[in-house]
């Protein structure tokens, strides 16, 4: 990892934060920024691209409206609950049983409230739903339980799979004795993230061997179904200047380990993706060469070894 | 509950038509009062086994890491609460309810249809029986989700048919359930007690019931279809044999959506006889309260989609189920808006029922809001399958159907027991399970808005304080239910409490408080009673 990068992830938690904001105040002075893209452990993370960050202001609006409602509806519900009580004497008036105007209006409210919601909610869905010029296309496959990433375009040729890290994976069996706050990043952590160039639109085609999955990336504001015999797309920019590790998780009930297939991406800058490109063709070249010794920039990845086999 | 009601119904001095002694009289009961009281007891203990499968849920999701269970067993209890927490503990009861108040509300001397009425009980024993027995054969319970989606339930062990066959029983009883409603409601009704007349609670079943009949079979359909994709060689949802496996969300949840209403209308009419009763004055908005629900109804058929916006859709149907969908939030709104109004310049006071009326529409709405931020499709996008769905249904579940059980449970029970529950411990049971219902489930909003996906069975350390206090907040949950287990026991079995009489509630204004004795009568009305 670049130590130009400041350490963006999105998984610190509120009470975890000092040390990594440390780390990135001391490497690069774009911590403060850092930590404001990402869920305060309260609320939907503002996130790292356009799209996460439109869904976040629609939440947002869409949240204050409800509270505005709530605050009428359980007003109106207290007042009366205080003031209309049998026991403090209060007469029924029986004749209060209908008003056509009433019923109109409270009809007609909420549905221009729905509709002022609707547009701006529009908007963002045609945006989202816009993936044409995409520079980096990349295959994503969902198997149980791990993913696999081919890359298109500049990548030709860079095919791996990403699986829950080793430490992680020990830590989760049943009775493993491990405690999961001594393991960094528990259950978030891959042998080999996605790695992506920030300021690009990448496009994900993903699809699945066997059942349903799902792709998700908080901060990016991605999700899609990943299912068998269908190509599904997916497309994110990640702001430049907003390199560093982002992390999310399968989003659908995928059988036994749906918890634990965890998805890292690894934004770097256009020029330090070129390079990991290189060395991702050069470690296959030399891997595919005659007499060539395992390397070390290529992990094998399906390298997952579950403590409970060895026994 | 035998003994109650024969010594209950033998004090009364009425002898016509005792019910017969013994085993028989359930067995072969065609009494709508006997089948009510069956029904309400199975879902009671329904509601107890999905209640311990959550638990065990909770229990392994208090700390992170996998401590009790293996995550296949954790699914097997995710997948078998929501399925016994729906078909057998909630919909039998409203369907308990149905049978006890229905007759008594419209005035009827019984149901329409007994000897079915009888068959469609005694089918929901055998078809939980086989759904429970699954835990004992090879491969376990289902664990793919209550909502089965494939090719993952195909994954499931030896128990698939059974679980398939359990679902079709669990059909057959709801839709058999419903015919016997809605021909009692059409043709038994007093002289005078034309549709815009009847009760509010018999009108919400009418249309549920004809939910029920319209969406049973197409889940029927689509169950059958797995089955023979599993067991027959089919391709419907096999993309490898030219299938489409997200075709089966389609109908699944064409199906599961107006389910979704299902289990929430009868709640509703509850809700609209409670709130009146306590007020001291007449429901405001009686016919838009009809016209509401029977709008809510209609639109449950063209918003299936919603729960599937993560799955590829074509824009312009994004854009429809979206505004399909926040549609349903303005007869929703409306009924709400007359609940408030019925208890505006009312003289309200607050027995257990009206405590959980009042909760209901407190917690509800809340469920209401969340369901509107979720409608928004690019917001569902972050929050589909992670626990602000959860809490988000929970909401109008737990809060929303089981609450208006508990309210319905209070209000009717002077009537079939002719006594009183015990107030005190009544006011104990809503405060508990109010408070303990918001420990547990506000705080998986945070859970979701933070990124914990939902059906995990372990998680990323950030979540771990909300899981902690979620957890804790299930544990009082369920303590509370056994408050109620026991003022349940002690108004019915024990039959303790003070003698209630013919209408212990100043505002109840229907047939069954207004012409009937408490405890009522084995037989309701042998003379129609006529409504001007």
């Amino acid at each position: 990892m670049s130590v130009t990068r400041g350490d963006h992830d999105s998984t610190s938690r509120p009470s975890a934060i000092a040390w990594p904001k440390a780390l990135c105040l001391a490497a690069l002075g774009a911590g403060p920024l850092a930590e404001a893209n990402t869920s305060d452990g309260y609320n939907l993370p503002p996130g790292v691209t356009s799209l996460s960050k439109a869904i976040y202001t629609l939440h947002m609006e869409v949240f204050w409206v409800c509270v505005a409602i709530a605050v009428v509806v359980f007003g109106v519900m207290i007042y009366a609950l205080v003031k209309f009580r049998h026991s403090q004497g209060a007469v029924p008036d029986t004749t209060l049983v209908h008003s056509t105007k009433v019923e109109i209006i409270w009809t007609i409210i909420p549905v221009v409230i729905l509709v002022a919601m609707a547009i701006p909610a529009a908007k963002v869905i045609l945006f989202m739903e816009d993936t044409r010029n995409s520079e980096l296309s990349i295959r994503v496959t969902g198997y149980q339980w791990k993913w696999q990433y081919q890359y298109m375009n500049a990548g030709e040729g860079v095919d791996f799979f990403s699986t829950l890290a080793r430490d992680s994976n020990f830590a989760r069996q049943l009775k493993s004795g491990i405690d999961p706050k001594t393991v960094p990043n528990y259950l978030l952590e891959v042998d080999k993230p996605m790695v992506i160039p920030s300021g690009t639109k990448v496009r994900l085609l993903l699809t699945s061997q066997d059942v349903i999955h799902a792709w998700w990336v908080p901060d990016f504001g991605a999700k899609r179904s990943v299912i068998p015999g269908f190509v599904n797309e997916l497309w994110f920019t990640v702001d430049p200047g907003k390199e560093g590790i982002y992390r999310g998780q399968c989003a659908a009930l995928c059988g036994r380990d749906h918890g634990f297939m965890p998805i890292v991406v690894d934004v770097r800058t256009p020029d330090d993706f070129k390079k990991w490109v290189e060395e991702q063709k050069a470690a296959v070249k030399q891997a595919a060469a005659p007499g060539a010794q395992p390397s070390n920039a290529a992990p094998p990845a399906t390298a997952q070894v579950l403590p409970t086999a060895a026994k | 509950m035998a003994h109650a009601h024969s010594s209950d119904t033998a004090q009364h001095d009425d002898h016509h038509d005792q019910p017969a002694t013994g085993i028989k009289r359930w067995l072969f009961a065609t009494n709508h009062k006997d089948i009510g009281t069956m029904y309400l007891v199975f879902s009671l203990i329904m509601f107890f086994i999905g209640g311990a499968m959550a638990m065990i849920i909770r229990a392994e999701l208090f700390k992170p890491g996998l401590q009790l269970v293996d995550p296949v067993f954790f699914n097997q209890m995710t997948t078998n609460h929501a399925l016994i927490m729906i078909f057998g503990a909630v919909m039998p009861a409203f369907v308990g309810l149905a049978n006890w108040m229905i007759p008594m509300q419209i005035g009827a001397p019984d149901m329409a249809l007994p000897r079915m009425n009888n068959f469609s009980f005694w089918i929901l024993p055998f078809a939980f029986t086989l759904l429970l027995s699954t835990l004992l054969v090879p491969g376990g319970m289902a664990a793919g989700g209550w909502t089965l989606y494939p090719p993952l339930s195909l994954q499931t062990g030896d128990s698939f048919p059974m679980l398939i066959f359990a679902i079709h029983m669990m059909g057959a009883s709801s839709i058999m359930g419903a015919i016997n409603v809605i021909v009692t409601i059409m043709n038994m009704r007093a002289p005078g007690m034309n549709l815009l007349k009847m009760p509010l609670f018999a009108w919400s079943w009418l249309i549920t019931a004809y939910l029920l009949i319209a969406v049973m079979p197409v889940l029927a359909g689509a169950i059958t279809m797995l089955l023979t994709d599993r067991h027959f060689g089919t391709s419907f949802f096999n993309a490898a044999g030219g299938g489409d496996p997200v075709m089966f969300q389609h109908i699944f949840w064409f199906f599961g959506h107006p389910e979704v209403y299902i289990m929430i209308l009868p709640g509703f009419g509850i809700i609209s006889q409670v709130i009146p009763a306590f007020s001291r004055k007449p429901l405001f908005g009686y016919s838009s309260m009809v016209y509401a629900t029977a709008s809510i109804a209609i639109l449950s058929f063209v918003v299936w989609a919603h729960h599937m916006f993560t799955v590829g859709m074509p824009t312009a149907g994004i854009l429809f189920f979206m505004y399909a969908t926040v549609l349903i939030a303005v007869p929703t709104g409306v009924k709400v808006f007359n609940w408030l109004t019925t208890m505006w310049r009312g003289s309200m006071s607050f027995e257990t029922p009206m405590l959980f009326a009042v909760g209901f529409i407190f917690v509800f709405t809340m469920g209401g809001f969340t369901g509107l931020i979720l409608a928004i499709m690019p917001i569902d996008i972050q929050l589909q399958d992670t626990y602000y769905v959860v809490a988000h249904f929970h909401y109008v579940l737990v809060a929303g159907s089981l609450f208006s059980l508990f309210a319905g449970f209070y209000f009717w029970v002077p009537k079939w027991t002719g006594r009183m529950y015990d107030e005190t411990l009544g006011k104990w049971h809503f405060w508990l399970s109010m408070i303990f219902f918001n420990v547990t489930f506000f705080p998986m909003h945070f859970l979701g808005l933070a990124g914990m996906p939902r059906r995990i069975p372990d998680y990323a350390l950030q979540f771990a304080e909300f899981n902690e206090i979620a957890s804790i907040g299930a544990f009082g949950f369920a303590l509370s239910q056994i408050l109620f287990l026991w003022i349940i026991l002690k108004v019915t079995v024990l039959g303790r409490g003070e003698k209630a009489g013919q209408c212990p509630w100043d505002g109840a204004d229907t047939l069954e408080w207004t012409h009937l004795p408490s405890p009522a009568p084995y037989h309701s009305f042998h003379e129609q009673p006529v409504v001007r």
